[in-house]
C-alpha cells in the first residue's frame, strides 16, 4: 500500500500516497456503466440460452428438471471449454466481461486456459497441478462457505 | 582511480565502443506494426517451429546472435563475452541460448531495461580494456511472459486501458572496440525507485519516476540538456507512462522536452493493434533501437540518441503478497 513517506527520488517531491493519487487521477478511466451494460446483455443472453437448453432437454429429451439442469450445466461447460480452446473466449470476454465470467462458462474458461498454458509441462506438473490454479479459490471458498452456512442453519434450527 | 566517472551515476567512455552489427527477429504482431519493414526477420507464429513458447524464444535469441556473428564476419571464438537478459525465471531463455555459444557468458536481469543494461555493461568491459568484442542479446515473448507475471493467455478478462502488451521478439548486437558503427559514448545507471504502487497492470505509473530520475541525473552528470539529443526514447513506459513522465518533468523539475521525447512501447505498435497503452518487455526497446534507430544513426537521420530503458523489478510472488513494485531506468547515449 502506498504510504505517507516520500518517493525515494529527489526529482519527484511527492509522498507515495500523493503519487498514487496523481497516477489514479490521470489513468484512462474504465467506463464502468458501459461495461456493466455489456455484461448485463452478454450474461442475459447466456442465461437465456441456458434456459433454452433446459427446456429442450425436458421437452425434447424427456428429462426431469434435475437431470435437465445437470445436462445444461455440462453443455455450457463444454461450450466454454471449446471456445477457450479455439481462442475465441478471451476475445468474447474482452467485450462481455463479467457476463461470461460469472456463469459456469467462466469456470470452464479458467480451467481450460490454465490447462492449455501448462500442457507443455506434462500431465502431472503441468495440467494436473495447474488445472485448478484459477478455479481453486472458487472451489475452496465455495465449499467452506456452504459448510459454514449449512452448519449455522442447522444449529439455528 | 575512477577517472571515467562523471557526476554521481554516469560513465564517459574514453574510446567509445561501436555497435558494429545488429539483428532483430520480431513476432507476427510486431511485424504488422509501423516498424515492420525495419526488422530483419519475422517469426510467423508464436512457436517458431519449436515445441514450446520458451524454446521458441530461446531459438529466436540464438538465431539473432548467429546472424549478428555472420553479418559481422565473426566466429564465436573472436568474441570475448556474451551478455544476455530476458524476463523469465532464472533468465532461463538467456541460459538456453548461451549453451549454443562457446563464449564466456554473463546473464543479467533488470526486467525490461535489459537493452540498456546489457549495452552499457558491454561498453564498460570494452572501454575498460577487458574485452574487444562483446555480443549482447535480449528477448521477450508474450506467451512466456504473461503466464509468469499475470494470467494464462486464453483467460477471459478485461484488461485495464493503461495495461501494456509484452512484445514478442529477440535482438542481438555486436559491440566492439573497432569497426564502423554508432558509438556508445555515455551510460548512466539508475537507482532503484519505489513509488509504493502495487498494480502489475500499471507499469507506466510504476516506472515513470525512475525514468525521470535517471534522465535528470544523466543531464546533471554530463552537463547536457533536454535539447542536446535528437531523440530521447524511454524503453516501455507506454502511452500512459509517457504522459506521466512529461507531466512530472514539467511540474517537478521544470524540464520541457522540445518534442524529442518518445517511447519504444508507443513506436512499436499502431493504436489499432489492440495493445492498450503500448508495448513492453525486453524485446520492446531492443526491436526498436536495433532496427529503425540503429539504421537512422548509421545513415545520419539522427546523430544523438539517448535510450532510457525502464524496468519493473517485481516478481509474481512479491505481487501476490501485495508488495510495492520497485522500478529502475538505465540510460545509454548512442552517437554517430
Amino acid at each position: 500500500m502506498p504510504q505517507d513517506k516520500p518517493i525515494n527520488t529527489s526529482r519527484v517531491k511527492l509522498t507515495q500516497k500523493q503519487y498514487q493519487q496523481f497516477v489514479s487521477s490521470r489513468q484512462p478511466k474504465i467506463r464502468i456503466l458501459h461495461r456493466a451494460i455489456r455484461a448485463f446483455i452478454a450474461g442475459g443472453l447466456i442465461c437465456a440460452f441456458g434456459q433454452f437448453l433446459i427446456e429442450m432437454f425436458m421437452n425434447v429429451f424427456g428429462m426431469d428438471r434435475n437431470l435437465a439442469s445437470s445436462a445444461t450445466t455440462a453443455t455450457m461447460i463444454l461450450i466454454g471449454a471449446l471456445l477457450t480452446g479455439f481462442g475465441y473466449f478471451d476475445k468474447i470476454a474482452t467485450f462481455a466481461g463479467a457476463g461470461v465470467a460469472v456463469p459456469v462458462t467462466g469456470f470452464a474458461n479458467s480451467m481450460v486456459s490454465s490447462a492449455m498454458e501448462y500442457k507443455r509441462e506434462g500431465l502431472i506438473y503441468g495440467i494436473g497441478s495447474h488445472l485448478f490454479a484459477l478455479a481453486g479459490s472458487v472451489i475452496v471458498y465455495g465449499v467452506v462457505t456452504a459448510f459454514v452456512v449449512g452448519l449455522t442453519v442447522s444449529l439455528v434450527r | 582511480m575512477k577517472d571515467k566517472r562523471r557526476g554521481k551515476q554516469t560513465v564517459q567512455f574514453s574510446n567509445p565502443p561501436r555497435i558494429v552489427g545488429t539483428h532483430t527477429i520480431a513476432g507476427a504482431l510486431e511485424a504488422r506494426g509501423p516498424l515492420g519493414q525495419h526488422f530483419d526477420a519475422t517469426a510467423k507464429d508464436g512457436l517458431y517451429g519449436e515445441k514450446s513458447f520458451e524454446k521458441a524464444e530461446a531459438k529466436m535469441m540464438e538465431d539473432a546472435v548467429n546472424e549478428v556473428l555472420r553479418k559481422t564476419a565473426n566466429l564465436p571464438e573472436y568474441v570475448d563475452y556474451f551478455i544476455a537478459s530476458d524476463l523469465l525465471d532464472q533468465i532461463v531463455i538467456s541460459n538456453s541460448a548461451a549453451v549454443k555459444f562457446p563464449i564466456p557468458f554473463i546473464g543479467l536481469y533488470s526486467a525490461c531495461s535489459a537493452t540498456a543494461l546489457c549495452s552499457s555493461l558491454a561498453a564498460m568491459l570494452i572501454d575498460g580494456g577487458y574485452a574487444s568484442k562483446v555480443i549482447i542479446a535480449t528477448s521477450s515473448h508474450n506467451s512466456t511472459a504473461e503466464r509468469q507475471y499475470r494470467y494464462p493467455t486464453e483467460y477471459g478478462m478485461q484488461r485495464p486501458p493503461y495495461s501494456q502488451w509484452t512484445a514478442t521478439g529477440a535482438a542481438a548486437a555486436l559491440i566492439a572496440d573497432s569497426g564502423e558503427g554508432p558509438r556508445i559514448t555515455f551510460c548512466t545507471h539508475g537507482k532503484v525507485i519505489e513509488t509504493g504502487l502495487t498494480d502489475p497492470f500499471d507499469m507506466g505509473g510504476v516506472m515513470a519516476p525512475a525514468a525521470l530520475d535517471t534522465i535528470v541525473q544523466h543531464f546533471e552528470d554530463t552537463s547536457r540538456g533536454p535539447d542536446y539529443y535528437d531523440l530521447i526514447v524511454t524503453g516501455d513506459l507506454g502511452e500512459f507512462g509517457h504522459q506521466l513522465l512529461k507531466e512530472l518533468a514539467r511540474d517537478q523539475v521544470n524540464i520541457q522536452f522540445p518534442n524529442n521525447l518518445s517511447d519504444c512501447g508507443i513506436m512499436l505498435y499502431d493504436r489499432e493493434q489492440g495493445v492498450d497503452s503500448g508495448g513492453s518487455g525486453c524485446a520492446c526497446s531492443a526491436l526498436v533501437v536495433f532496427s529503425k534507430l540503429y539504421k537512422d544513426l548509421c545513415e545520419g537521420t539522427i546523430s544523438k540518441l539517448l535510450l532510457v530503458a525502464t524496468g519493473a523489478l517485481h516478481s509474481p510472488t512479491s505481487c501476490h503478497q501485495g508488495e510495492p513494485i520497485p522500478s529502475i531506468a538505465h540510460a545509454v547515449a548512442i552517437e554517430r
